[in-house]
């Protein structure tokens, strides 16, 4: 009775189906997730992701209500809209978790980052930076004769167009904040 | 209030009042270093039991099975590094079985976290994926409030396993004893109601439904009692077929006569054309597991899906439902119940009727037939001998791992929940007899029969010195094939009869194991015999340990092969006695 007749290599032989049934529609959506600021807590939510193999684009947290001891999580994930929607089943249903809002699904929603970027050179690259840094109205906030640490706050997007603008200028260094966000409107 | 309000006391003490003032009466557990205050405690005291096991992976099954045939939560006691570590497995067990269990765990003294103490290890970051929440506590002031947040989150919603790590010093610590009453109310609170929206498209779906069929879970068993009596009534008054998952077995009655069997890879034929075949799918506390619908962009596609569900997380996780009903299954089942009623109790009778007679049809193919032998004990037949020799007495199963166990959910017939107790998210093979010891310490009189394989058997045996110690006169029906039978089943049929490391050399003498845990041994290996072995297993006052020599290549079956949909069933060996009439592997 070993009449199967699988091929050598099909993913028949795994006790698992191994096709992924979902579609690969792939969405990008930024969760706020209000918790308990209990010890571990960023450790449980970082867990979940990778434990169930979900993406993490982009997280921060912090303390936003220190009489309360509550953090809030901003969390840029992506995945097919089935995945989001577990993604959101799995956080709300935590225990420190008291509300999971998908800023992406939930109408408009502003967006900012802040980011630093040390640039050194000397001579036009170093006017030329300085000039890109005003148009994105990036404040100066270190400077030695050979290089800037500019501050730039605004869209992921935005953050990236200016490192890109930053790189053959001298760029040395980055350091990100990832996406905090809030909807629009009351 | 209790005489415990306002009072002073070590943390240690704290902990064998909060699960006195929860109504716990047994622990399982094993002593430590880190547990020593505890441990004092519970030696100065005569109202908590508690059992000592002989690996505290043995504490967290016990811990199950007593959760799982009692409906209260299971509790676990052990010592830090590698009592917790121990525990892993069983945590993680209940996690996925939806099991409320409350493990208590010591841990190095707070000042000594982090520097690799002796027996330190991080509990809290292990334990973290396998545990529904678990606390480390760095006070003494908030241990007893964590302990009442603790028995709230195992128990309430999807119930599950919470663990709480205790530093040595906060045991021995005092501070005021924080009662359940004035203890703050967890922000926990998981929805129970459904949607009556919902629910009342769920009811008109119902009431038109042709072939309608009943998907039932775990969810039922762990909603309570009362779940199962309102399926009940509400099977019979609608006339809907019933199958169910593993989990589920016993919330509706194998002799029901809309009972179907088990459904999944190694369900019933009837069970799963039905599910495949039907126009309005069911789901009351069930998950839509891999084992359940086999390839799943071709599970049951003719159907509307209804799910209850506590956790919301189940809901659309795998299968797209059209009906989508969050809430206790109990609860929601009643407002079904009483909303299909005051709508006139209509069902699709015309349509009914011909779903009947095609279900009807498929049970004539009788899936478990299999061929029967004078020579050698074939599993499948001790297992109907256990099933005819203890119909109605007051009995427990639990089981391990593996072919037996299918075989076991297959040929048994449960009249009530809260009667089978087996391994089913995780598949953990070693369940079986601490669970077994568990249930036997939560019922002293009743029959518990663990129904086992020897290979599985022998991963916790140890705890048969627990059943002696207690008296827990726990069967252990080892049905020994000398083979990993499941894993064999496999090699044959999808790894060209490679035969990789599938069995079992060197096994004990079963009968002189007994003995020497100083219980009974039994051996068994003719048929003829079977009838008064097993009558004297039952009769035998004691553990025992059956040795039962059944066949050693035989199959499971039904079976559906991986990434196969349900329609596309092997019966396998029932092929030969011609009720398909093509040889070797259909797929029918």
């Amino acid at each position: 009775m070993s009449a199967l007749n699988i091929k050598k290599g099909s993913s028949s032989h795994s006790a698992y189906d191994l096709r992924d049934p979902n579609a690969v529609v792939i969405e990008q959506h930024t969760l706020a997730v209000l918790v308990d600021n209990e010890s571990g807590v960023l450790a449980r939510v970082i867990g979940l992701f990778s434990g169930r193999g979900y993406n993490i684009d982009s997280l921060t947290v912090a303390e936003v209500d220190h009489a309360g001891h509550r953090s809030r999580i901003t969390v840029v994930t992506r995945g097919t809209p089935q995945v989001i929607e577990q993604i959101k089943a799995q956080l709300a249903r935590m225990v420190p978790v008291h509300d999971v809002h998908d800023l992406t699904a939930e109408g408009p929603a502003v967006q900012r980052e802040l980011a630093l970027f040390k640039v050194a050179g000397k001579g036009d690259a170093r006017i030329e930076a300085l000039r890109l840094a005003e148009i994105f109205r990036a404040n100066v906030v270190d400077s030695t004769l050979e290089s800037f640490v500019f501050e730039i706050t605004g869209t992921p997007e935005k953050i990236d167009a200016f490192g890109d603008l930053m790189r053959p200028l001298g760029l040395v260094e980055i350091a990100r904040t990832g996406v905090a966000a809030l909807a629009r409107g009351v | 209030m209790t005489k415990a309000a306002n009072m002073t006391m070590t943390g240690a003490r704290m902990v064998v009042q909060a699960l006195k003032d929860h109504g716990v009466e047994v622990v399982f557990g094993y002593p430590g270093g880190a547990v020593l205050p505890i441990y004092d405690e519970i030696f100065q005291q005569n109202d908590i039991r508690h059992i000592l096991v002989r690996h505290e992976q043995g504490a967290v099954h016990m811990a199950e099975g007593y959760a799982r045939s009692t409906g209260k939560p299971g509790v676990v006691l052990v010592t830090s590094g590698p009592g917790a570590t121990n525990a892993v497995t069983g945590l993680t067990d209940a996690l996925l079985d939806s099991i409320p269990l409350v493990v208590l765990t010591g841990q190095v003294p707070t000042f000594m976290i982090g520097t690799d103490g002796f027996q330190e290890a991080d509990t809290i970051g292990i334990t973290r994926p396998c545990t529904k929440h678990n606390w480390l506590v760095k006070d003494t002031a908030d241990l007893a409030s964590t302990i009442h947040t603790a028995f709230h989150v195992a128990t309430s919603g999807r119930p599950g396993p919470v663990l709480i790590d205790i530093p040595k010093d906060v045991q021995f610590a005092t501070a005021q004893y924080t009662t359940k009453e004035i203890s703050r109310a967890p922000h926990y609170q998981p929805r129970v109601k459904g949607d009556m929206e919902q629910i009342t498209r769920l009811v008109e779906m119902m009431e038109a439904a042709e072939r309608p069929v009943f998907y039932t879970g775990g969810g039922v068993i762990n909603s309570g009692p009362e779940a199962s009596r309102i399926l009940r009534e509400l099977v019979a008054g609608t006339d809907f077929p019933i199958t169910s998952t593993l989990m589920g077995l016993g919330s509706y009655p194998a002799s029901g006569k809309n009972w179907l069997g088990m459904l999944g890879m190694h369900g019933l034929y009837e069970a799963n054309l039905a599910m495949h075949g039907c126009d309005l799918m069911i789901n009351v506390g069930a998950r839509f597991d891999d084992r359940i619908t086999g390839r799943v962009k071709d599970f049951s596609p003719h159907s509307k899906k209804a799910h209850i569900d506590i956790d919301p997380s189940s809901i659309n996780k795998v299968i797209r439902v059209d009906v989508p009903i969050v809430g206790d299954v109990g609860n929601v089942l009643a407002d079904v119940l009483a909303l299909w009623k005051s709508r006139g109790s209509k069902t699709n009778k015309a349509g009914l009727a011909k779903w009947w007679k095609q279900i009807n049809e498929w049970r004539a193919v009788e899936c478990l037939n299999y061929k029967p032998s004078t020579k050698t004990i074939k599993p499948q037949y001790a297992l109907q001998r256990l099933e005819a020799l203890t119909k109605g007495m007051d009995r427990y199963i639990t089981t391990e791992v593996g072919q037996h166990q299918m075989w076991a959910a297959q040929y048994l017939g449960f009249e009530d929940p809260n009667r089978w107790m087996t391994s089913g998210g995780l598949g953990t093979m070693g369940y079986g007899l601490p669970a077994s010891i568990g249930v036997q310490i939560a019922h002293p009189e009743a029959l518990v029969v663990n129904v086992a394989g020897e290979a599985s058997w022998l991963m916790n045996m140890q705890e048969m010195g627990t059943a002696m110690q207690f008296r827990a006169p726990v069967k252990q029906f080892i049905l020994n094939n000398e083979r990993l039978g499941m894993v064999r089943q496999w090699q044959e049929l999808l790894h060209g009869e490679r035969y990789s490391h599938s069995w079992s050399e060197s096994l004990p003498d079963f009968v002189k194991l007994a003995e020497a845990f100083g219980c009974k041994g039994l051996k068994c290996s003719d048929p003829k015999d079977l009838d008064d072995a097993i009558m004297e297993m039952i009769r035998y006052d004691g553990p025992v340990i059956f040795d039962c020599l059944v066949e050693k290549h035989e199959n499971c079956f039904p079976m559906i092969p991986s990434g196969k949909p349900h329609n596309e069933m092997l019966l396998g060996e029932a092929d030969t006695q011609g009720v398909i009439g093509a040889k070797g592997a259909v797929l029918v």
